[in-house]
């Protein structure tokens, strides 16, 4: 086993338990945190797989300003007495799960991916900048637009009336 | 074997279904919203691994996955307003009992 493989696996296992971890802890609070673990180990991930400029974004817009957005929202809300309960429709919600996890690995296992063997670019930054401004220059644009509607959206919604 | 496409797609797959469980079970609108961010992480590790793998040199499935950060920066934004808004006016975070909308 390589370096590069064994990185995978213990970064997999970190985010799946963490992962678990945030859906079945009973403290709110603790679940938010763990959510802050596996967006890191998802950020491991993508150091593996090469993409260090994402793995940056991740780590600056998930794990520091998504995450810090939801502990304000469970601090503000004040429900975190009431712990992080599952509702009637839990054992459901486990089945179509678990369905939908055997059918995704029965599809992975049985495509026969196209793959190439060319390396990797790295770094990414500069070419990430180039189709950014080139071919995804419209989308870019909307996504600006979108992030300020949600921007004022967001304080219409929160503000007091 | 060593770790490849398939290894990423089932780390994907199971980050999918565990956010899945998640959001379909859980009562708190906030544990919801996590585990949807859950499974834009899930969706976002399949892209990537898709761009290492298949289209090594095009970086296609990276930009993807940055619009799906954005989109997700504005989810989140909008989403916990919606949960303070609903917490203001009904003193609850309680999915099951915001439904309002029901016949």
């Amino acid at each position: 086993m390589t370096a590069f493989d064994f990185a995978f696996w213990v970064l997999a296992t970190v985010a799946v338990v963490a992962a678990l971890g945030v859906v079945l802890l009973r403290d709110l609070f603790r679940a938010a945190l763990l959510l802050i673990v596996a967006l890191m180990a998802v950020a491991g991930v993508y150091v593996t797989l090469h993409a260090d400029f994402l793995a940056a974004v991740q780590v600056l817009l998930y794990a520091g300003a998504i995450a810090i957005l939801i502990v304000f929202a469970i601090m503000l809300t004040r429900d975190v007495a009431q712990g992080n309960p599952f509702n009637s429709l839990h054992p459901v919600a486990l089945a179509v799960s678990a369905l939908l996890l055997v059918s995704l690995l029965w599809a992975v296992l049985a495509t026969d991916w196209q793959k190439s063997f060319l390396p990797p670019l790295e770094p990414t930054t500069g070419p990430i900048a180039d189709i950014l401004f080139e071919t995804y220059v419209l989308p870019f644009e909307i996504a600006s637009l979108l992030l300020l509607a949600a921007l004022v959206g967001a304080i219409v919604l929160a503000r007091e009336k | 074997m060593n770790v490849g496409l398939e290894h990423y797609l089932a780390l994907s797959a199971v980050l999918l279904t565990i956010g899945l469980y998640g959001a379909l079970a859980k009562r708190n609108a906030v544990a919801i919203l996590m585990a949807i961010e859950i499974m834009l992480n899930a969706a976002n590790v399949a892209f990537v691994a898709f761009s290492r793998y298949v289209t090594p040199q095009l970086l296609t499935g990276q930009v993807f996955a940055m619009f799906v950060i954005t989109v997700a920066a504005a989810e989140a934004a909008v989403g916990l307003a919606l949960v303070l808004a609903i917490y203001r006016s009904r003193r609850t975070v309680d999915a099951t009992q915001v439904d309002m909308l029901k016949g």
